[in-house]
């Protein structure tokens, strides 16, 4: 069982997909889809050198990919309205840099997800030596307050999900 | 077929609400790509159009062909999922490419004796993806 289905939220999701994209829940493609389920994630796993994400806490995912929709929403109203209305000279663009903790690289996934998602904030790179996260802000007032809300809003509870860490 | 002249209106009316917010925002987007004078602000402008732009039209037109077909419509979900997936990774990748040139240009300065950051600080205030004229 374990062999035939490594992640079973993988191949749940391929399965949703392929019944969303045939808008049908007929059961021919409920068993065509099964078979992809089962043969992508298998045919795909040389592709994947970390291997499967493991999910400690899905529900704490939920909440946190809730919480950062409603960032990306009040980001967005705020770029638009810096650009529409403010003058462009008066902003201060910086690179910033964050250490951060986390090693899992799915972790690290969504976490570059998120960020690049919000306007206002696009990731750079890991920088390999000190394992610092160098982030571009379009427009920066406080670098201390995004440390900490990288840290304490998205990097502890990924940390939480993909590395089984404590609360 | 499509018959226009069955949706409702409880149905067209957030729907054209939704089509020019949707709309308005990816023009803002847009505008960023016009307004800012420096390359690596213009990143930012581009996330606007694909998170509220995007979404906007894609809830509408869910909204507009579930009425109108009297069936959820939800292939859009799809379309939101695979954006949502594919767009931090091109933004990712021309943020890096971009510094990455920059970087090559100002490699002999300062990128052998300095911390990577002090190289960061460098590049800040141009790129080679700036515009002329200001």
């Amino acid at each position: 069982m374990k062999r035939l289905l490594p992640s079973p939220l993988l191949s749940l999701a391929l399965l949703l997909t392929w019944l969303l994209l045939n808008q049908s829940l007929a059961a021919a493609h409920l068993l065509l889809g099964s078979v992809l389920a089962i043969i992508a994630p298998l045919l795909a796993r040389p592709l994947q050198p970390h291997g499967h994400a493991r999910l400690h806490r899905p529900l704490l995912l939920v909440r946190l990919l809730g919480k950062a929709s409603l960032e990306i929403l009040h980001s967005c109203i705020n770029v638009s309205r810096t650009i529409l209305l403010a003058r462009p000279t008066g902003l201060n663009s910086q690179f910033i840099r964050i250490p951060l903790e986390m090693q899992s690289p799915h972790g690290l996934a969504v976490l570059a997800g998120i960020i690049n998602l919000t306007p206002g904030t696009v990731w750079v790179e890991l920088l390999p030596d000190s394992h610092e996260l160098v982030l571009h802000v379009f427009d920066l007032h406080d670098a201390q307050w995004w440390i900490d809300t990288i840290k304490q809003e998205y990097e502890q509870p990924l940390m939480q999900i993909f590395e089984g860490s404590p609360a | 077929m499509i018959h226009w002249d069955h949706l409702p209106l409880w149905a067209s009316l957030p729907t054209a609400a939704l089509l020019v917010l949707g709309g308005g925002f990816t023009l803002t987007g847009c505008l960023g790509l016009l307004r800012l004078p420096h390359f690596y602000q213009r990143i930012h402008g581009p996330a606007i159009t694909i998170t509220l732009g995007t979404g906007c039209i894609l809830i509408a037109s869910m909204l507009l062909f579930s009425t109108l077909e009297t069936r959820p419509v939800l292939h859009e979900l799809l379309i939101t999922l695979f954006l949502l997936m594919t767009t931090p990774m091109v933004s990712m990748l021309i943020m890096r490419a971009a510094v990455h040139r920059d970087l090559r240009q100002q490699h002999r300065l300062a990128a052998e004796k300095e911390s990577p950051i002090a190289v960061y600080r460098d590049i800040q205030h141009q790129s080679r993806g700036d515009r002329k004229t200001s």
